[in-house]
């Protein structure tokens, strides 16, 4: 059985070729011409003429009207995903570059035995930086960033869905990154590890840096979710009509793939960081053994995050792999539904190995056994994606020679070495020995390096001239910085897995001469000043003025998807039309596809509003369901980033009330953002997309963009509570009795008072979607006043419960859990207050109605899942200690 | 606009799994065969949970594992009916009419082969790795 390789497909070597745009229209193979299932509303051929020369001119004019770039100092207001793609991807890469630096700090400390280049306590918070700064504030952010920039391009779409959501991540992003990282300037800088672990974090580091790392990190998870949210949503949503499942580029298989595991491994360690920083800035004792709490639970916490990231990592830069292999085999990928199988796979079983962090700690050799099993598991899919590439390579003709695949064969190579040491480590008794030591050093960088930045540098050469208005980075350049990187890298950390093996330990900031490390560690310094004068050719190259070379050809490389549609120099719509989609290779495959893309015989080929405006389709098979408007700048985003990224830096300092002030003017930022921006009630309720298609311009319910977001946004705030949950289960299985016999348990009464009345808040809320639609105004109204003090009353119930109990959270960890576990539930209650009054207001003013309801869906959703938190948080609060009786 | 830069495609004769030679049953979008492409792996998921879980209670409550290997036995093969019955379910689907891989027509037929296929593919990595957890009680099933 094989999924081989496609019959069709680009000739094998690159011609020369005429002028000609229309000339592949000759000599087509039959089934071009075949189109099955024309009598559906999406699957249509393009108009046969294009419109007369003035109609064009004039589309094209309204099209830049909409979708101009903004001037100026209001450039800064753009939200488009051009410029903040760009602007994320550089800032991303300059964090990468700051993380270079502390790593070459690192190794002229280590260069030489007992060296005082760097103190002890300096080097702690260089390597903890260095770990933080490359995982959280350079590989996430560079995917998101990348993503954001290319995935629109690729799907044929003017924008993502929610284009201001990604300028606020990004907002978010540079300023909690610029926050971590400008701590080591002040002495001030984390240094517990990238892992945190407590109780290091929690007793012997009293500064400020942990708090830094806690609350400056969670603050940019957040937006790593938000990121998430657009690209789900992108890759589900906005692709072009016909472009079904088994059509997509295989770099949206892995989005939605690693998408979904953002939303699942991220939140735990936002758990982790609520319990943490409760411990740190108020004494809950969480993590102190002395009353009650235990540092395993972090490290549960942090490795069901830490391990599927460093899948969350490497998974796109095999997106790109498989996006870039193709071109150059001039070949589809062989086994497409093989790699789908490796993408959805891997993101699986990259979630059963988290406790292989941990076998060190003295868990049950079952335990251990477990996810060992588990760890060698991951290889099986993790092999199946590089075999594809290696087969398409085979079988394409590999024509093209350029350094964008040097980098990718390299991280062929170089990964796999990591992933051997992987399968080494995920033995057992092997990790006892090498745990801890620079072996695991080197298997961790020849997995990261190898699996992640190698295709990312592959993927610069590869798409620069995309983001670049179509000048290309130089192939000399890229061949000297491949052979620095690629030596400069072997040379610096092969070594270390043999001065791992000889017993040195991570993390300690030097060692005496004479344990047989002294040349290893030399040699590893060495080439670490290769790998980074590898890394100045490459951003010199990146970055060099490029005003005088010509640009570049239209599709470069001759690729055959839908991003390298773009023009040269580009535009700011992105796409002049929306195009029907029949092949997994539009460019290679569609005849005429250029040109009637360019000549407006799509979809959307006008902006007549002068609106920003892109399909949305159906999941399965994209066929046209909406013409989505999305916003266009503003400086919102931006604001309400600097207010919310003022919560978390005052807390840091626990400036309370600059803190609260902070946060409220980020709340009320964010409700103008979507007062004014959201939902917004269309002229008219449908319009011509043309091809003689009529799509609405606004839907609500599960339809909707932002009904999606809301499910996919809940789910991964369902995964912290949940982990919340997990906190206070993990209790009871370490202490002989949980909840321990004379701490008082929450008043059981007003848990159930409270948790009714929020349910009955749920129903009311329910009630009032419904009397909405049905139009009667008096019944929305008592509704949805019924579901505020509903849901108020209940909040205070839930308040209530505990303190009237009489829980100190100080005293122990049991009244600390039940705590944050009220406080959790209640926030959430009052959270959905605010939504529930922003329907009513919406209502009063009349940019809520009947038929415009999407704000009361998305509400009444967010409540679906709040009433879940709710029953569970009750259910768990009120009845646990009543079956703890009865329980071993 | 260099437009010029794309190759002809390679004439080739029609393959024999075109679309056109199916019957192309009725095949609406339904959203419930791309979520059933994640079943088989949460089921390898809820296994590797309803093992690992009670194991590590039952080794931090009692010291030992008890009777749980009977346990894991039968959650083992409750999982691998419910993987090896989505994972027929989709093998059929794949294999519905002429069409063989790589599934790239637009068609919805071949749409429905693609998530048939995938979903197959799925099933027998998670099948592998619901084994590799249960030989863990089988090979190593001891609390030390």
């Amino acid at each position: 059985m094989s999924d081989g390789p496609d019959s069709h497909g680009p000739g094998p070597i690159p011609e020369e070729r005429d002028g000609d745009p229309n000339r592949e229209a000759g000599g087509l193979p039959e089934r071009h011409r075949v189109r099955p299932e024309r009598e559906r509303p999406g699957d249509v051929d393009p108009l046969p003429e294009a419109p007369p020369k003035e109609v064009r001119e004039g589309q094209e004019r309204r099209l830049m009207n909409a979708w101009r770039t903004p001037k100026g100092w209001r450039y800064w207001s753009a939200v488009n995903n051009s410029e903040v793609g760009l602007w994320y991807t550089l800032a991303a890469f300059a964090f990468f570059l700051f993380g270079g630096v502390l790593a070459l700090l690192m190794r002229v400390q280590l260069a030489f035995p007992e060296n005082d280049f760097l103190s002890a306590d300096r080097y702690n918070q260089v390597f903890t930086l260095h770990g933080s700064v490359m995982m959280f504030l350079f590989a996430v952010p560079i995917f998101e960033a990348f993503s954001i920039l290319i995935l629109p391009q690729m799907l044929g779409a003017r924008d993502l869905p929610f284009p201001r959501l990604s300028a606020f991540g990004f907002w978010c992003y540079l300023i909690g990154g610029t926050f971590v990282c400008g701590s080591i300037f002040f002495d001030a800088a984390p240094k517990g590890g990238w892992f945190m672990y407590p109780p290091m974090t929690t007793d012997y580091q009293p500064g400020v840096g942990a708090d830094i790392w806690l609350l400056g990190l969670s603050f940019i998870e957040i937006a790593s979710i938000a990121a998430a949210v657009e690209l789900i949503v992108g890759a589900l949503k906005c692709r072009p009509p016909g472009m079904r499942v088994n059509l997509m580029p295989l770099y949206s298989w892995y989005i939605l793939v690693v998408g979904a595991m953002i939303l699942f491994a991220f939140p735990p360690l936002i758990a982790g960081d609520i319990l943490l920083e409760m411990e740190r800035a108020f004494d809950w004792p969480f993590f102190d053994p002395a009353r009650g709490g235990d540092p395993v639970l972090w490290q549960h916490l942090f490795w069901i995050f830490g391990h599927p990231e460093v899948y969350i990592v490497f998974l796109p830069s095999v997106a790109l792999m498989a996006m870039i292999v193709p071109t150059f085999a001039r070949t589809p990928i062989v086994g497409y539904s093989w790699v789908v199988l490796a993408a959805v796979g891997t993101g699986f079983l990259s979630f059963g190995l988290w406790v292989h962090h941990m076998f060190t700690i003295g868990l049950p050799g079952v335990s251990i056994g477990i996810f060992s099993a588990a760890s060698m598991a991951v290889a099986i899919p993790t092999g199946v994606q590089l075999f594809c590439f290696l087969a398409t390579l085979l079988v394409g003709k590999a024509a093209g020679r350029s350094a964008a695949m040097l980098f990718i064969l390299a991280s062929l190579v170089t990964f796999v070495a990591g992933g051997l040491t992987g399968v080494m480590v995920a033995v057992a008794p092997f990790d006892f020995q090498a745990h801890d030591t620079y072996f695991v050093v080197g298997h961790l960088h020849y997995v990261l390096v190898g699996g992640t930045i190698f295709p990312i540098v592959g993927g610069f050469y590869y798409f620069y001239p995309l983001a670049s208005g179509g000048k290309r980075l130089s192939e000399r350049l890229g061949r000297i910085a491949f052979w620095l990187l690629l030596i400069g890298f072997n040379v610096t950390f092969l070594p270390m897995h043999w001065s791992g093996l000889r017993g040195m330990p991570r993390r300690v900031y030097t060692y005496p001469a004479g344990l047989g490390v002294d040349t290893l560690n030399l040699i590893s310094s060495c080439g670490a000043f290769l790998l980074a004068a590898g890394f100045l050719v490459f951003v010199w190259d990146v970055l060099r003025p490029k005003g005088k070379e010509p640009t570049v050809p239209r599709n470069l490389w001759n690729a055959g998807t839908l991003e390298w549609l773009a023009e040269i120099p580009d535009r700011p719509w992105g796409v002049r039309s929306i195009p029907e989609i029949d092949s997994r290779y539009p460019l290679w495959d569609q005849p005429n596809f250029v040109r009637d893309v360019d000549e407006g015989r799509f979809y959307v080929p006008d902006a007549k509003e002068e609106l920003r405006e892109t399909l949305v389709t159906s999941v399965i098979d994209a066929q046209p369901q909406q013409c989505l408007r999305v916003p266009g700048p503003s400086f919102l985003p931006a604001l309400a980033a600097l207010f919310t990224g003022g919560l978390f830096i005052f807390a840091t300092y626990h400036w309370w009330w600059w803190a609260g002030g902070s946060g409220l003017l980020g709340l009320g930022t964010i409700l103008v953002w979507l007062w004014t921006g959201a939902a917004r009630i269309p002229e008219k309720e449908s319009k011509d997309v043309g091809l003689g298609l009529t799509l609405p311009i606004y839907l609500s319910g599960p339809q909707a963009v932002g009904w999606w977001a809301m499910t996919i946004t809940m789910i991964g705030d369902m995964t912290a509570f949940i982990s919340l949950v997990f906190g206070y289960l993990f209790y009871w299985t370490v202490h002989p009795e949980f909840p321990p016999a004379g701490l008082a348990d929450p008043d059981r009464l007003l848990l159930l008072i409270g948790g009714g009345a929020s349910i009955a808040a749920w129903g009311a809320t329910l009630l009032a979607r419904r009397w909405n639609r049905q139009d009667r105004a008096a019944a929305f109204y008592i509704a949805a006043g019924a579901a505020v003090s509903l849901a108020l009353g209940g909040a205070a119930a839930l308040t209530a419960a505990p303190w009237r109990a009489g829980l100190d959270p100080t005293e122990h960890v049991y009244p600390a859990i039940v705590w944050v576990l009220a406080g959790w539930t209640v926030l959430h209650v009052l959270t959905g207050v605010i939504m529930q009054l922003y329907c009513v207001a919406r209502r009063l003013a009349g940019r809520m109605t009947a038929r415009y309801d999407a704000d009361l869906c998305n509400v009444t959703l967010y409540w679906h899942f709040l009433a879940l938190t709710v029953a569970i948080t009750t259910a768990t609060l009120a009845g646990f200690p009543l079956l703890a009786g009865t329980l071993p | 606009m260099n437009d010029a830069r794309h190759d002809p495609p390679r004439p080739d004769p029609p393959r024999p799994d075109s679309p056109e030679g199916d019957a192309s049953p009725e095949l609406p979008e339904r959203a419930g065969l791309l979520w059933l492409l994640a079943f088989s792996p949460t089921v390898w998921a809820l296994h590797l949970l309803a093992c690992y879980i009670p194991a590590a209670i039952w080794c931090a409550k009692f010291g030992t594992l008890g009777r749980l290997q009977i346990y894991v036995a039968v959650m083992t093969a409750a999982a691998l009916a419910a993987i090896a019955w989505t994972g027929w379910g989709g093998w059929r689907r794949h294999q519905i009419g002429a069409g063989t891989t790589p599934h790239d027509f637009d068609a919805p037929i071949d749409r429905h082969r693609f998530l048939g296929f995938a979903t197959a593919l799925l099933s027998g990595l998670s099948a592998v790795a619901t084994l590799f957890t249960a030989a863990v009680f089988v090979l190593a099933g001891v609390c030390d």
